[in-house]
């Protein structure tokens, strides 16, 4: 009790400091005055009394000043006066203090962006969403078929009936809707939900109602439709009686039942959504038919919510549990079939995945970043504390503790930090949004893959600013506390360098340490440059120069006579215009996010083990496809008009398939099953990228889009430029049917480097990161070079004096540095080997410790070391030796 | 600082403040030192100057108030007061340096204490 009253009086002396000073006068005189006349009284002179009370009382100054610091907070006092302080210092020598700002502000602020991005993309995806932190991903898993296959809908439902530990099972699956606009298509993206979304994610929509648990029941039973907040702006120019309006998506009106509020994005991790439709829709908005009853087929992707306090392996265990039982109940289609949970930012679904080793390594990078700042900074310290060798000197002198001088510059560092940190706020502020800037954008569109500065992110960055501030403010701080009193006084007197050589130790640490980091950033930089070289360089098997683009007519609700006659026409117009050498459709566009079909398929001829399942992935095109594209045909022939629903089933396998299961056999001719209908091969087409460069060899095979389900893209071989046939195309499509435009046009090349995107994202942000390292390890380089010269003037005159000429000089100055960066790239070297194997993934056919990177790191390195030491070494050879001995 | 001896210091001089106070009623700075000096038969070489932040910090536990008020020489100067909680705080530190002294004395005087 007594503590806290103490506390409060004391805090409030704080404040109430102007009337301390004269009152305190008063009474100390008061007190004197007394004292003098008792004196008197005894009997002394007036000087005499006056002295005699004076030495009673002790020293005036000494009592004030006990006085003031048991009136308030002395911590707080020591602190202001330090701070005014520092902000002086600091004042008084601006260059440095802008330097060392800068660098700290790089520093922090390029931490903190990656936070908001690693916040907003992995952490908690989604803006507005509840409880992100119980949420989490679920998808398949299937024996017979690698990665991660979706979820059926009768399978969901029974894992929502019989699970006790989750809170909410929400489907969520991606779809995509043309709105034509004009002569412009845009594609808006939707979600497929289930009735339970908006109410399990704790999001309300601000006009109208969320879904209703019927709406999940009935084939196409329920064509209602919640908006989002920006298509209600854009489209709707905010239209307050919105509700219960008609919208007409893929053919069928659908009822405007609420609009989603400002910020809710969905939850897709890369594409903000457009609108969501209830699940009881999916034969509308999902190719393949009608699947809600069916448990074979797997489509939906989605999340859980945990219950409070259950954990992963909990809820994993109590799902995979229930997914045995239906293993059993249903062996015909869950045979070999389960789930698997996974934390949010491991969602295999989403972007989630794909930017992950992204934004570790952007982590990795700016905590490198940071440190070669600190230690920029902490050299830079060390430059000015040894200027204030002598204040530190006399402040020691004069009986200031260590701890205070401690204090004092770690304030200074606490003022450079502040700042800085302020400066990288900011800056993490406009770079919040910038990371989606480093990806393609598809259909025109950007990916919505914004930062989040919330509590936790500034809580971070603000430690990570304090542990800066420690580490660069400590270095200057522990050299002055070695200070020896007698010999810096001494030796300031001679003006030669005292203790200089620990210094110098520690100053050539600093540098070493940033030498190093910078040699690891630039190997990171060198392989990932490197396999992104020897991805590019994969021929994907097709002409990259072919056109594609998608026409998505299931906007005017086509049906399948509709559809097939607009596509021949279509292509028929395509074809006769100039300069156009052919033109084909295809349902699946190589390197899509739209995945190919894929079937379980028996060879004639081909015996399989009684458990084994061949399942292939193929695709459905048009006539002419594989010479449109650009895939050499092996032998046989393609498709053309006549493979059509009233002909023989037809199918053109790849050679690798072939090789396979013919066996070097000619296939054409025999016979290959597919979801239990015979094909007959036709043909065999030499093997191409279907998904991305990286993949092996695999089996693969095409059917004709008329024998199946109807196509959607078009690719198109042709000279002409670009923006000629997109103009035609616009033209041609307008001509046949008003109601529709067609999709962005782009070439394959663009396609299939929208898959490398990733790659290219972390060569970028390695190269600019590692530059800047580069540049700030020079630089400091550059420092210690220049102060060693600098230092050694007498040592180099006294050289000069004996005969040694500019080279000599210029040799040893140079070797000092170069010595230095070998040591740090030797370090670095050791560092990096252990580093970039955790880079494994992103690396193609590199070896993670490529000779040739390492090597042109080490050049790279040498190169700017000299270009950072030859200045000093420059200034060396001008030292003039008769000056700088008698100085 | 030496801290220690403060507070050793500080602890007695709080005792003799209360005290004074508590006997004389309200007094100022001056009169408390001379009364203190008084007491202790000019055998204690009190540094008068540190009465007055042991004064305020007195203040600051809440054991004593000051207040401006006219000396007897009609000069304004500032009168402590013992407040209640003061009041027990003297009657608790009092106690507690009796028994002190008392086990001090048996240490001083061994002998006394085995007869």
């Amino acid at each position: 009790m007594t503590a806290i009253r103490v506390l409060f009086s004391r805090l409030a002396g704080l404040f109430g400091k102007r009337d301390l000073e004269p009152n305190l006068d008063e009474e100390l005189d008061f007190h004197l005055q007394m004292e003098i006349a008792e004196n008197i009284r005894k009997g002394m002179a007036p000087d005499q009394a006056r002295t005699a009370a004076l030495r009673r009382f002790g020293g005036v100054a000494r009592v004030k000043e006990t006085y003031r610091e048991t009136h308030s907070l002395p911590v707080f006092q020591v602190l202001w006066q330090d701070l005014r302080y520092g902000f002086r210092v600091l004042r008084r020598s601006p260059g440095f203090s802008t330097l060392a700002i800068l660098c700290l502000t790089l520093g922090i602020g390029s931490n903190a962006a990656v936070f908001t991005w690693i916040e907003g993309i992995l952490l908690r995806p989604f803006p507005m969403v509840a409880h992100q932190d119980r949420m989490l991903a679920i998808a398949g898993w299937n024996r017979d078929v690698p990665g991660d296959p979706d979820v059926s809908w009768p399978d969901f439902q029974d894992f929502e009936k019989n699970c006790t530990l989750f809170d909410a099972f929400i489907v969520d699956r991606i779809t995509g809707v043309t709105l034509a606009i004009g002569d412009k298509a845009e594609v808006a993206r939707a979600s497929i939900v289930s009735a339970n979304y908006f109410g399990a994610l704790g999001v309300r929509p601000i006009l109208g109602r969320g879904f209703e648990p019927e709406e999940n029941i009935g084939r196409n039973a329920h064509p209602v439709t919640v908006i989002s907040y920006q298509l209600w702006q854009s489209r709707y120019k905010s239209d307050p009686d919105i509700i219960g309006k008609t919208q007409m998506l893929n053919g069928m009106p659908h009822t405007i039942i609420g609009v989603a509020p400002e910020g809710f994005y969905g939850t897709f991790v890369g594409w903000a959504m457009q609108f969501w439709v209830p699940l009881s829709m999916q034969e509308k908005f999902d190719p393949g038919g009608y699947k809600l009853e069916d448990r074979g087929e797997t489509w939906i992707e989605g999340f859980v919510r945990l219950k409070p306090g259950v954990t992963l392996q909990q809820a994993q265990a109590e799902i995979s549990a229930v997914a045995k039982r239906l293993e059993t109940a249903y062996p015909a289609t869950n045979r070999n079939r389960g789930v698997n949970l996974f934390p949010l930012w491991r969602t295999p679904f989403n972007n989630a995945r794909t930017m992950f080793p992204t934004l570790g390594i952007a982590l990795a990078v700016v905590i490198s970043v940071l440190l070669i700042a600190c230690a920029n900074v902490g050299n830079l310290l060390l430059v000015r504390a040894f200027g204030r060798r002598h204040e530190m000197t006399i402040r020691l002198a004069v009986g200031a503790g260590r701890s205070r001088i401690l204090k004092q510059l770690l304030t200074e560092g606490m003022i450079l930090a502040t700042i800085a940190a302020a400066g990288g706020f900011l800056l993490a502020y406009w770079c919040r949004n910038l990371f989606v800037l480093l990806l393609p954008a598809r259909d025109g569109q950007r990916m919505n893959l914004p930062g989040e500065i919330d509590w936790r992110v500034l809580a971070l960055s603000t430690g990570v600013c304090v542990i800066a501030t420690l580490l660069f403010g400590l270095v200057p701080a522990m050299q002055t506390s070695k200070i020896d009193l007698t010999s810096a006084l001494k030796s300031e007197a001679g003006g030669v360098v005292g203790g200089g050589r620990r210094r110098g130790l520690v100053r050539s640490g600093l540098v070493l340490v940033q030498v190093a980091l910078s040699f690891v950033l630039l190997v990171g930089a060198g392989l990932l440059l490197q396999s992104l070289r020897g991805i590019q360089n994969i021929s994907p098997g097709f002409s990259t120069k072919t056109l594609t683009t998608g026409v998505d007519f299931k906007v005017a609700g086509y049906d399948r006579q509709r559809s097939n006659n607009f596509q021949d026409a279509l292509i028929d117009r395509l074809q006769s215009l100039a300069g156009v050498e052919s033109a084909s459709i295809e349902r699946t566009t190589p390197f899509g996010y739209r995945s190919y079909s894929s079937a379980p398929i028996a060879v004639e001829g081909y015996e399989t083990a009684p458990d084994q399942k061949l399942i292939v992935n193929y695709n459905e095109v048009g006539p002419g496809y594989l010479a449109t594209m650009g895939i050499p045909l092996v032998s046989g022939r393609e498709f053309t008009r006549a493979d059509n629903e009233t002909s023989q089933p037809v199918a053109i396998v790849n050679d690798v398939m072939a090789a396979q299961y013919w066996h070097g056999r000619d296939p054409v001719g025999s016979r290959l099953q597919v979801k239990g209908k015979w094909l007959q091969v036709v043909g065999v087409a030499k093997v191409s990228k279907y998904e991305r460069l990286m993949e092996t060899p695999q089996p693969f095979f095409f059917v004709p889009t008329r024998q199946n389900s109807a196509g959607l893209g078009l690719v198109i071989r042709t000279s002409l430029p670009l923006a000629v046939v997109a103009k035609a195309l616009a033209h041609e499509v307008k001509a046949l049917d008003e109601n529709l435009a067609p999709g962005e046009v782009i070439t394959m090349q663009e396609q299939v480097d929208r898959t490398t995107a990733v790659q290219r994202t972390a060569v970028m942000m390695l190269a600019v990161f590692g530059g800047l390292a580069l540049a700030l390890a020079a630089i400091g380089l550059y420092g210690v070079m220049s102060y060693t010269v600098s230092q050694s003037t007498r040592e180099l005159g006294l050289r000069m004096a004996l005969g040694a000429d500019a080279g000599n000089l210029v040799r040893l100055i140079m070797s000092n540095g170069l010595a230095l960066t070998v040591a740090g790239v030797v370090a670095g070297a050791a560092a990096a080997l252990g580093l970039t194997r955790l880079m494994g993934t992103l690396l193609y056919k590199v070896s993670p410790r490529d000779p040739a990177v390492f090597a042109s790191a080490f050049l790279v390195m040498i190169i700017a070391a000299s270009a950072a030491c030859f200045l000093p070494a420059w200034r060396a050879t001008r030292t003039d030796p008769v000056r700088a001995l008698r100085d | 600082m030496t801290k220690d001896k403060t507070d050793v210091l500080y602890g007695s001089l709080a005792l003799m403040v209360l005290r004074t106070l508590d006997t004389l009623g309200p007094q100022h700075g001056w009169g408390i030192a001379r009364r203190i000096e008084q007491i202790s038969g000019d055998a204690l070489e009190l540094n008068q100057g540190s009465l007055y932040p042991a004064l305020l910090r007195l203040q600051q536990m809440g054991w004593i108030t000051s207040k401006w008020g006219a000396s007897d020489n009609n000069r304004r100067a500032k009168f402590y007061a013992i407040t209640r909680a003061g009041q027990k705080q003297l009657a608790a530190e009092a106690a507690n340096w009796e028994r002190i002294a008392g086990i001090l004395s048996r240490f001083a005087n061994p002998a006394r204490e085995s007869s």
